[in-house]
């Protein structure tokens, strides 16, 4: 990516390496830390077991092999968790990233005044912390203190049936600006001429948008839907503050719920497993998207 | 490149738009106007609730005020319980100020030093960092909590201020950053000049990558006021508690004590107010430091 002039004297070399030791070494040791040893401290802890000498001994950890992951197999909360996620994705993810590309369009479009206003708009949510987002939905949906009363006493917001939607309208009401902002950021940066030939040719701007822009914000998409992914496997806050407005949000409504409520029984070495599991499952899932999407790219 | 002279660039175009018809910009502004109330209603209602004295929280209409009770509200919360909340802001401030400053410098460091020396290892180093981007975050805090707890530091503010220090995406975004907008001549004439390599970097590199750097921060600092599953799971002194944690406690409570509401919605308004602010003030900067960098 970059060519470095090779023809560097010893000492300079020398004086070089030293710099990199101060540039590299505080970020390396910190992701050390706090990245890698805890990944491998999470695989280690979840190759433990416990074992009793009857049934009123010490627990002792011993070495379990693969016990957890079996166990995580059979754990059907944990699977059922995940299966509601990726339902949950399947919809949401889809939804807030089209609503993100529309509203990036319109905005770089000639068509919309006062984008600066709009823009602010849509990017306010995001300053509103996930918990803090889902503790004002919550009111908001809540039959009686509701501003729209009329909707909360026929509809029921917070229903077995509904509140998977509802968690899902809070995550798309704080993300949608910071997608869309994303997504505007790389259509400002394409050149200015390859309009012309469309525009000599009467291409209007809906047809502009479909057969130009979108295929060159097509990378700002995928690294949106890559962190979208990743934000959905890892649901919490919000989950998590609805289970004060709902029951019907379990203690296993997520995966990350599922491992929260595990390590808290405790069963700290099972809860690991599940972190690994999820850990490989985001990453395979958003690798696998980043594959895809780069592969359609090419053709 | 600033996004105002982007602009500027794009005016052109505006004016070609006027062939548009006026179907489309109806069509094109009611979608707008419509997002808008999507968007703001929620913080509309927000703040006409925190103005609100308790019995006219239920009975009133919901998205206009009633009898202007806000600095009384501001008065119970900062009172409640011996002004645990004042103490909640500060910690926040603590975490994500500390946190996103330093988080900010080391992955700038580290991101420049990738992009401008050529060493052995470097794209593997950029890989594996760039592969911490996709790792969840609450994936690394049940075994953070497990390593903490082994060295007695749970429950202690070193135990969510320490990993907020590490930004592998500010690190991904340093290296695209500098790699564009710090030109090797300008590193070269700095040696030239007799500056020492970390020198050139502190006098000359930063200042040429300063919109990433707000960008970083920025970002950095809300995923450290946003995260609430480290502080969660670390933290049991409700003293060392960051607001979000702070207020979700209080939510729980509210079946037991209803008169917590109030404060739950006025410390809400209190606790997005800063963070708005704060884009609000920068927004030139990171608006551009997207633009530019973050998505080659």
């Amino acid at each position: 990516m970059v060519a470095r002039d090779t023809a560097v004297t010893p000492s300079k070399a020398v004086s070089h390496r030293r710099a990199l030791a101060v540039f590299l070494l505080p970020f390396g040791a910190l992701f050390a830390m706090f990245y890698i040893i805890p990944i491998l401290y999470a695989v280690y802890q979840s190759l433990l077991t416990v074992e009793r000498e009857g049934t009123f001994g010490p627990a002792v950890q011993v070495f379990g092999g693969l016990t957890q992951y079996i166990a995580v197999f059979q754990n059907e909360p944990f699977w059922a968790s995940i299966g509601r996620m990726l339902m949950f994705g399947v919809v949401q993810v889809p939804i807030m990233l089209g609503l993100a590309l529309v509203f990036a369009l319109l905005l770089d479009s000639p068509l919309v005044r006062g984008t600066k206003f709009f823009r602010l708009a849509f990017f306010a949510p995001y300053a509103v912390p996930s918990v803090i987002a889902a503790i004002m939905w919550g009111f908001l949906y809540s039959p009686n203190l509701s501003p729209f009363t009329a909707v909360t006493r026929s509809v029921d917001f917070l229903s077995a049936d509904a509140v998977l939607w509802s968690i899902a309208n809070v995550v798309t009401w704080v993300y949608v600006g910071y997608n869309m902002l994303i997504i505007y950021s790389a259509l400002l940066s394409i050149p200015q001429e390859i309009y012309e030939a469309a525009r000599i040719d009467g291409a209007n701007q809906f047809r502009i948008a479909w057969s130009i822009k979108i295929p060159l914000v097509v990378p700002a998409l995928v690294l949106t839907g890559i962190f979208s992914i990743i934000g959905t496997l890892q649901l919490l806050a919000e989950p998590q503050v609805f289970r004060s407005f709902s029951s019907a949000v379990t203690s296993t409504f997520t995966p990350n719920l599922t491992i929260y409520s595990t390590a808290s029984v405790p069963n700290i070495s099972l809860a690991a497993a599940m972190s690994v599991v999820l850990a490989v499952a985001t990453f395979v899932l958003s690798f696998t998207v980043l594959k895809l999407t780069q592969r359609r790219a090419a053709l | 490149m600033t996004t105002s002279s982007v602009k500027k660039q794009r005016r052109p175009s505006r004016s070609g738009g006027i062939r548009e018809s006026a179907v489309s910009r109806t069509v094109a502004m009611s979608v707008m106007v419509v997002a808008t109330l999507y968007f703001l209603t929620p913080l509309w209602w927000l703040f006409v609730a925190a103005t609100k004295n308790r019995p006219d929280f239920t009975t009133t209409a919901p998205l206009w005020f009633a009898d202007f009770s806000l600095f009384d509200n501001i008065a119970a919360l900062l009172d409640y319980r011996g002004g645990v909340f004042v103490r909640w802001l500060g910690n926040s401030a603590l975490y994500a100020g500390v946190g996103a400053a330093l988080a900010t410098l080391f992955a700038a460091m580290a991101g420049y030093a990738i992009a401008k020396y050529a060493f052995r290892g470097r794209e593997t180093l950029f890989n594996v960092v760039l592969g911490g981007v996709l790792v969840p975050a609450t994936a690394l805090a049940l075994p953070l909590f497990l390593i903490f707890s082994q060295a007695g530091a749970t429950n202690t503010i070193w135990a969510v201020l320490l990993p907020s220090l590490v930004s592998p995406f500010g690190v991904y975004l340093s290296r695209i950053y500098a790699a564009a907008s710090v030109p090797d001549e300008i590193i070269e004439a700095a040696r030239i000049d007799g500056a020492g390599e970390v020198r050139t970097f502190f006098t000359v590199a930063t200042r040429l990558m300063a919109p990433a750097l707000v960008t970083i921060f920025l970002f950095q600092f809300v995923a450290i006021w946003n995260n609430f599953f480290l502080p969660l799971i670390m933290l049991r002194d409700e003293n060392l508690f960051p607001v979000t944690l702070g207020l979700y406690v209080w939510n729980t409570q509210v079946s037991q004590i209803p008169d917590i509401r109030a404060l739950v919605v006025i410390g809400s308004l209190l606790s997005v107010i800063p963070l708005i602010v704060t884009f609000l003030a920068l927004q030139r900067f990171w608006q551009s430091g997207l633009a530019n960098g973050g998505l080659k």
